[in-house]
């Protein structure tokens, strides 16, 4: 079946088979693998991505199911160079360990801050509660979400070439 | 908060992750992601018996399926001599069943398609006859003299698989015959599978030009699988590569080898194509090695006042089907022996015997770090049952009884020598922290009110790093580990090492050990592990062994460049070696401290400017053999409320004081902790296989056997005291699995101790709330 799908901002045409998963469309047709597939019964989240601006499993929406929508995946947060906050409030904050859980729980965490930009621990926990981390115990990554939400709203006050102070690295 | 990782002197500094660029990018690179051309895909045709004759196989429809490339049977691999593969724990294990299954799941027939959806609907066409066969999942009935055995494929007639034991039985049984205080409690560590987010899987890429394999797999343990799978393949050692690339979780569930890993490998080298194979969730948690599923009866002697006297320890170990527990070939009950724990036993006696039942293979793996999660959970519960029996305190009773700082090393009854620790102090500072003597009024005004709260202490000692080699091998091989250290003429550097971290932030904190012995900082160090074509070999990454081995290789390493480096400074500074000092920094001359130079530019002079006969560049190699394990200890203390209504029990506050000589880096192991703790959460009230009396497994997925959420995990609060390891060259022992080791004890001792009004003495986990409601509801309680 073809399919048209806007993918970080880019459009896909794609011809794909009905029963194929949005999850694996991604990352198979499209080479984005960094969402991820960590369990078969939707429990997990680690495929998580915006499909429309909400989060969703990709591993429970078919491919066509996306035509026509538009998707965004980890690999469309950084812009123009800089990470998005919340990129940067996980390294930060010591949010992730293997990173198997980091693109998917990311994205949930930009639905999560759209909705309500500065979460309690509580909300920020049931903000989270669909994405499964066995590494970290949550406790970062609630912290990272946290200040996340407090580094996009000090970047909407600052003059658009303000740019935060990013761990040196590779 | 974390800090940059450009600083001089980075040990012991919270740096950030030098792993982390990639992954929050959505970069990381797991088996999955790995696309090679002309690639296949396996899938596996599993059975739906725990225990059954195979009839007959019939691959014809299976064949019709446009893209299948080939079906591999047990009777294809029995040609090859490849239908068993050895395991670690020197039995033998199926890889495809010919004549009958074993456990509900195994691997029957394997088909490899070009597309992942060819490949899983040709495995469903695969039709497989079976004839039933009586199942035994209870492994005391299994060692029953009239249970079916069900291994015919072994000269020992029966379900037993071994016997093992430590500490002196006659010793023992006389002070428990004399003891004026006895205790005695059967309790049992329930099946539990590790769960990485990733599960398991590898490329198998054989190419008939050069005669080479390159085989991409989920693994802690890269070299090892070289090693055991030219012993298997025949293929020559040099010829293959194994590449671990960034891996989801390991958890100890990706130490062994899979039976779906040599099938890729055969269909790769039948095919001359790369072949893929990435099991479900439900391949993972049904097929791959399981934890824990001990049953152990504990008993401890004691005087009137406490004082312990000796431990004995009875226990029947579930291994499943085929014995492939991950251990020293020397431990069949991995450390097992470490039982006596924190306290100063005058005797042990512990024995282990091993049963075959009809399940899934595995034992050790889940933070366990060889059993210890077992000997840990026991000991700190058993003291409980103690403390009741002498109507003592449990922290008093502890406090009694703890090997003193001044004993170390300290020989224990069962053979270990343990290298350091404080365990009064560390005990005290969480005793304060939590307010332990408030809590206990607390306790005593609710349980006045008919409110219910508990307090769980477990104050444990690891052991990890295995280990030397006069005990320690994997099939064979010395538990040794290994560090190859490269500087580049401009002053950075390439490390490689043989273990293989799964998040454990290796990238950043052995950066930071190399950093700190050269004068660098850590981002002039990147490290690399996982690629046996170009890390020095080592044992792999698991029971908590990096830092206490592959750590050692790197510090001595790095050192090994010192040494070479200093001549060079003396060279270029004109005066002799012995004038040349180090201070952490640059070398200086000795008594004038403004003429130094730095490691960057000995760097340069190594490739420029060495002295006359000196070999040119710098770098090193160290295979570190440990003399000891390290024995990290920790004081853990939780607090519990339960609701009378539900016996839905709240985890209020959880202390976790850990104590693992000198840190790396702090807030690495502040996650490791946080990790390991959760897991350990888990284990006390969310996770167990349990399987029906037809050996169907109940938990093969997520919705069955639990995971937790953010929602479910309490909010950990940690500490620590420093007690170095005094023979580990930075003074660092292992970590990564003590709060899991630690944990489950602190809880369980919590909700026992919230429940004594009612005389419970022991819950075995899980605590399920209904388990809980079940004793409110006798009690009369339940609301």
């Amino acid at each position: 079946m073809q399919i048209s799908v806007t993918v970080n901002g880019r459009v896909y045409e794609s011809d794909v088979e009905p029963r194929t998963l949005l999850i694996y469309y991604i990352r198979e047709h499209l080479r984005l693998t960094g969402a991820h597939v960590g369990c078969d019964t939707t429990s997990c989240g680690a495929c998580t991505v915006l499909l429309n601006g909400k989060a969703v499993k990709s591993c429970t929406v078919l491919a066509v199911q996306a035509n026509g929508q538009e998707i965004m995946t980890v690999e469309g947060l950084e812009r123009d160079g800089e990470l998005h906050p919340l990129q940067k409030a996980f390294w930060e904050e010591h949010g992730l360990q293997c990173g198997y859980c980091t693109p998917g729980m990311i994205m949930t965490a930009c639905e999560l801050l759209e909705r309500n930009p500065f979460p309690t621990e509580e909300e920020v926990r049931k903000g989270i509660s669909g994405n499964v981390c066995r590494c970290t115990g949550y406790v970062n990554i609630i912290k990272a979400i946290q200040s996340a939400g407090h580094m996009i709203a000090q970047q909407d006050k600052e003059p658009k070439n303000q740019s935060e102070v990013v761990p040196s690295g590779n | 908060m974390a800090i940059n990782q450009t600083e001089l002197r980075p040990m012991g500094k919270s740096i950030h992750r030098k792993e982390d660029p990639r992954f929050i990018r959505g970069q990381g690179k797991y088996l999955d992601d790995i696309v090679l051309p002309n690639m296949l895909y396996m899938s596996i045709v599993r059975s739906p018996y725990a225990h059954a004759k195979i009839k007959s196989i019939n691959t014809e429809a299976a064949k019709q399926v446009p893209g299948v490339k080939l079906i591999i049977t047990g009777e294809d691999l029995a040609k090859m001599n490849l239908a068993w593969m050895p395991t670690m724990n020197g039995d033998v294990q199926m890889v495809l069943a010919t004549n009958k299954v074993l456990f509900q799941y195994q691997e029957v027939v394997a088909v490899v398609a070009e597309t992942r959806g060819a490949a899983v609907d040709a495995a469903q066409l695969v039709e497989v006859e079976y004839e039933a066969l009586p199942v035994i999942v209870d492994p005391f009935r299994a060692l029953q003299p009239d249970a079916p055995v069900l291994r015919d494929d072994r000269e020992k007639k029966s379900n037993h698989i071994w016997h093992w034991e430590a500490g002196d039985q006659e010793s023992t049984e006389e002070i428990f015959k004399n003891a004026p205080v006895v205790v005695s409690q059967d309790v049992r560590f329930q099946r539990v599978h590790p769960s990485p987010l990733e599960p398991c899987g590898c490329i198998a890429d054989y190419k008939k030009g050069t005669g080479r394999l390159t085989w991409y797999v989920t693994s802690q343990a890269p070299h090892a699988h070289r090693t055991i799978l030219a012993m298997i393949s025949g293929l020559p050692e040099h010829k293959i590569q194994v590449i671990s690339p960034d891996v989801g979780g390991g958890f100890g569930n990706k130490v062994p080898v899979y039976p779906g890993y040599v099938c890729a490998l055969v269909a790769s080298i039948q095919l001359g194509i790369p072949v893929k194979w990435v099991e479900t969730r439900t391949e993972n948690i049904a097929s791959t090695g399981f934890a824990r599923d001990y049953h152990m009866t504990s008993e401890i002697a004691a005087d009137e006042n406490g004082k312990v006297l000796a431990l004995r320890v009875k226990t029947i170990a579930d291994h499943g089907a085929f014995d492939a527990a991950a251990d020293p070939t020397k431990f069949p009950a991995g450390l097992f022996s470490i039982v006596t724990g924190s306290y100063d036993f005058k005797q042990a006696f512990v024995e282990v015997d091993g049963v075959y039942t009809n399940k899934a293979p595995g034992g050790v793996a889940y933070r366990c770090s060889f059993r210890v999660t077992e000997a840990a959970y026991l000991i700190e519960r058993t003291m409980d049952i103690l403390a009741r029996k002498l109507g003592m305190d449990p922290a008093e009773l502890r406090l009694l009884n703890f090997i003193r700082k001044d004993q170390f090393p300290y020989q224990s009854p069962t053979g270990w020598t343990y290298d350091s620790g404080d365990y009064e102090k560390t005990f005290r500072l969480a005793l304060e922290k939590i307010g332990y003597h408030e809590l206990r009024k607390e306790q005593a005004e609710k349980r006045a009110r008919g409110e219910l709260m508990g307090i769980g202490i477990s104050t444990f000692t690891e052991i990890v790093g295995a280990g030397p080699s006069h005990s320690f091998d994997i099939m064979g091989i010395k538990m040794f580990d290994s560090a190859e250290i490269r500087v580049h003429p401009t002053g950075k550097v390439i490390a490689r090492l043989g273990v293989r971290h799964q998040g454990q932030g290796h990238e950043t904190t052995f950066a930071q050990i190399i950093g700190e012995e050269l004068g660098l900082t850590a981002d002039d160090v990147l490290i690399e592990e996982g690629d046996t074509d170009t890390a020095p070999y080592g044992l792999g990454t698991y029971a908590s062994r990096s830092t206490p081995t592959a750590g050692g290789a790197a510090a001595l390493c790095a050192r090994r460049i010192r040494d070479k480096a200093r001549k060079i400074a003396a060279h270029l500074l004109e005066v002799g070696d012995e004038d040349i000092s180090w201070n952490g920094e640059s070398f200086e001359v000795k008594g004038t401290p403004s003429r130094k130079v730095t490691m960057g530019e000995v760097a340069l002079a190594a490739y420029t400017n060495v002295p006359e006969g000196m070999e040119p560049g710098l770098e090193a190699t160290y295979y570190y053999d440990p003399p000891n394990l390290t024995f990290p200890h920790g004081a853990y203390i939780a607090v519990v409320d339960i609701d009378k209504g539900t016996g839905v029990v709240k985890v209020r506050r959880f202390l976790a004081v850990d104590d693992c000589g000198n840190v790396i880096n702090p807030m690495i192991v502040e996650g490791q902790i946080h990790g390991g703790l959760t897991e350990g959460f888990a284990i006390a009230f969310m996770q167990d296989i349990p399987f029906d009396e037809d050996g169907n497994c109940l938990a093969p997925n997520w919705m069955d056997y639990l995971v937790p959420t953010s929602l479910d995990t309490p909010n950990w609060e940690t500490d620590r005291t420093i007690t170095p390891s005094p023979h580990h060259p930075i003074g660092a022992k292992g970590v990564g699995e003590s709060p899991n080791v630690g944990s489950p004890a602190a809880f369980v001792n919590a909700v026992v101790d919230a429940l004594e009004p009612f005389g419970v003495e022991h819950i075995d986990m899980p605590i399920f709330p209904w388990k809980v409601w079940e004793i409110l509801r006798q009690n009369g309680v339940a609301e």
